[in-house]
């Protein structure tokens, strides 16, 4: 892992506010923490879920429900992680235990998260609330208390605080997704996701496995969800929609499927590309993201980053030609460098 | 005895729906294993080609008849030649790519037809049941869909292009030694699959009005009537149309339409996790 490279960028983002208006980066630091939450199941583990929208969203709602209820923070952030992990975790296990995988499992999550759209679509009028909360239905939930100080209701955030706030989560959870990569369970991850059944003879509880990493980028992804609500003051079901869900999948895949920075840069650019066509009505921005997807998919399979380190690799191979040991060392260095 | 026979029709016109909107994606699917997800965007275009004709003074049955599906299936040639054929066997590229088709597919009718709902007058009035008012245009649909199951099997049980699509499908490599290409096959199959998913836009064009993001509201549907149904085209697709439209509108007659979706939504959930080959992986096996 570049320490060098994570600091270099943990400082930028730091510092970021001194330069621009944080409004419109603090959205592209939710959406790039929900692309690392699918990059890290999809990449390392192999599991493409279609719906991954569904736990975002579900953050989203459980943030705004229990803050409007309970009043203070602390909790609500705290349920809008642990809920989706728990549905992840009850889905997870009817699908891994079932040995359901690949096609089935993407029709599986796509249908999740489809089941939730419809039911939160249709809860308008009073009848419909949990608490004090109403749900809202299609026109979604304004008005609910924000992120504040642990313990000081008073001291809400929003702006600037708030930026930091998604920067710091983004930060950990690399940092985190990194730190599990590096150990065993990790390592049987990558495995599962090369050869399933080789992993489950050598006596690795696969579905486990397969049940927790899912659990986990569904934690994420709901706490990406509750500093969404945050940054929008506003959840609406459309954080359920299928195209919440296709557009994840597209950063992820254009980013960079089997690396940790390429959903995050593929977020972070994408949800720009997005922003900025939506400001202009000649072309239809479904039109450019869907042609981008399709060109994606059949030119660069594996997505913008890893083809931009192999570039980088093949240029620096280029460059380091010596006689002798040393450039030989140099050669072999670089060419067993090259990591996924 | 007349509320019998109403929630009998509206059964029966659920099942013929699913069966309709699914019947392309399922040819598709079933013979080649590619899951086109711009297919609703596909029942989409029929709709507004269907739609554009009509109020161009085509007569409708005629344009959505023959317009429509001669119209998609060759835009699902195009599609197929320029992006389909090189994924092959890659199922989930496969869907990654048609994903993308179908945003690029409403991005270009929202810019060409524009947002606003269109539509066009149901060309069969309703008549009377008993003290119900149904929906002439209902019966209409489930005609065309019986009619357009049968000639599905006839074509793929009796004829010899049905053989050969048939026999490309479970061995490729024994249709190429016997001379012919697996490669025009999947070609052709594809262009029939999209041509069904036109005629299903056609049809179902008059009920509401249309959006560019209807094709949204068939897909997921189609997607899980194929799935649930399995790899037999014909078999596979009734089987799951019926168990999913019979849950569906019973549910929906106790608690309204949208906890009658989520039945259904819930009971393909069920139905993958206790037979994930489909109804017919486990039933049924070796039809067509």
């Amino acid at each position: 892992m570049h320490w060098g490279w994570f600091i270099a960028c943990a400082v930028l983002l730091l510092l970021l506010p001194l330069v621009i208006d944080t409004h419109t980066p603090t959205v592209l630091l939710i959406w790039a923490l929900f692309a690392l939450s699918l990059g890290m199941m999809w990449g390392y583990a192999g599991l493409l879920s279609f719906g991954h929208s569904a736990y975002f969203g579900l953050g989203a709602y459980v943030y705004a429900i229990a803050a409007v209820n309970i009043g203070e923070s602390t909790i609500p952030l705290l349920l809008s992680i642990l809920v989706p992990a728990l549905v992840a975790a009850v889905i997870g296990a009817m699908m891994f235990y079932g040995r359901i995988s690949d096609v089935y499992m993407s029709v599986i999550t796509l249908v999740v998260t489809l089941i939730l759209f419809k039911f939160m679509n249709a809860t308008a009028g009073d009848a419909y609330r949990i608490g004090d909360a109403r749900l809202g239905g299609f026109n979604g939930m304004p008005g609910f208390p924000t992120l504040n100080v642990p313990g000081v209701p008073e001291l809400s955030l929003f702006g600037t605080p708030t930026y930091y706030v998604c920067a710091v989560a983004l930060l950990l959870c690399y940092l985190l997704c990194r730190w599990i990569l590096a150990r065993s369970f990790g390592r049987v991850l990558v495995g599962i996701r090369e050869n399933e059944s080789r992993c489950a003879l050598m006596g690795y509880n696969v579905a486990a496995y397969k049940t927790a990493i899912f659990s986990l980028s569904a934690a994420m992804a709901g706490l990406s969800g509750c500093l969404f609500a945050n940054w929008a003051e506003i959840v609406t079901p459309s954080v359920f929609s299928l195209r919440q869900a296709a557009e994840v999948i597209i950063w992820v895949i254009v980013g960079g499927l089997g690396t940790l920075v390429g959903p995050i840069i593929g977020a972070a650019v994408l949800g720009m590309v997005k922003l900025l066509l939506g400001e202009q009505t000649t072309i239809d921005n479904a039109l450019i993201l869907g042609l981008l997807l399709i060109i994606v998919v059949l030119a660069i399979p594996r997505g913008v980053v890893p083809a931009v380190a192999r570039g980088w690799a093949a240029w620096r191979r280029t460059r380091v030609r010596g006689n002798g040991a040393a450039g030989a060392r140099r050669r072999l260095g670089t060419a067993q460098g090259m990591r996924g | 005895m007349d509320y019998a026979a109403v929630v009998f029709l509206e059964i029966l016109y659920m099942i013929a729906f699913l069966a309709l909107t699914s019947a392309g994606l399922a040819i598709v699917f079933g013979m080649m294993r590619v899951i086109n997800l711009a297919h609703g965007e596909f029942v989409m275009l029929g709709g507004y080609i269907t739609i554009a004709c009509a109020k161009a003074g085509v007569n409708t049955y005629f344009a959505m008849l023959v317009l429509a599906p001669l119209a998609v299936g060759i835009w699902g040639l195009i599609v197929e030649r320029l992006i389909i054929r090189f994924l092959y066997g890659r199922m989930i590229d496969v869907m990654l790519a048609t994903w993308g088709l179908s945003l690029l597919m409403v991005g270009a009718v929202s810019m060409i037809f524009g947002t606003t709902a269109v539509s066009i007058p149901a060309p069969i009035p309703g008549y009377q049941l008993g003290t119900y008012q149904m929906g002439g245009y209902n019966l209409f649909i489930i005609a065309v869909t019986a009619l357009l199951i049968g000639a599905m099997w006839v074509v793929l049980r009796f004829t010899r292009a049905g053989l050969v699509a048939r026999g490309a499908m479970q061995g490729p490599d024994v249709v190429a030694a016997l001379g012919y290409d697996p490669r025009k096959v999947y070609m052709a199959t594809f262009t029939v699959g999209a041509a069904l998913s036109g005629l299903a836009g056609g049809v179902l064009a008059p009920l509401t009005g249309l959006l560019p993001s209807s094709g949204g509201a068939y897909i997921a549907k189609a997607f899980i009537t194929v799935i649930t149904g399995g790899s037999a085209v014909i078999s596979g697709t009734l089987s799951s149309a019926a168990l999913l439209g019979l849950v569906n509108q019973l549910v929906s007659f106790e608690a309204g339409p949208v906890i009658g979706e989520i039945a259904m939504l819930v009971l393909a959930i069920v139905l993958l996790r206790l037979m994930p080959q489909g109804i017919t992986g486990r039933f049924f096996r070796g039809g067509t």
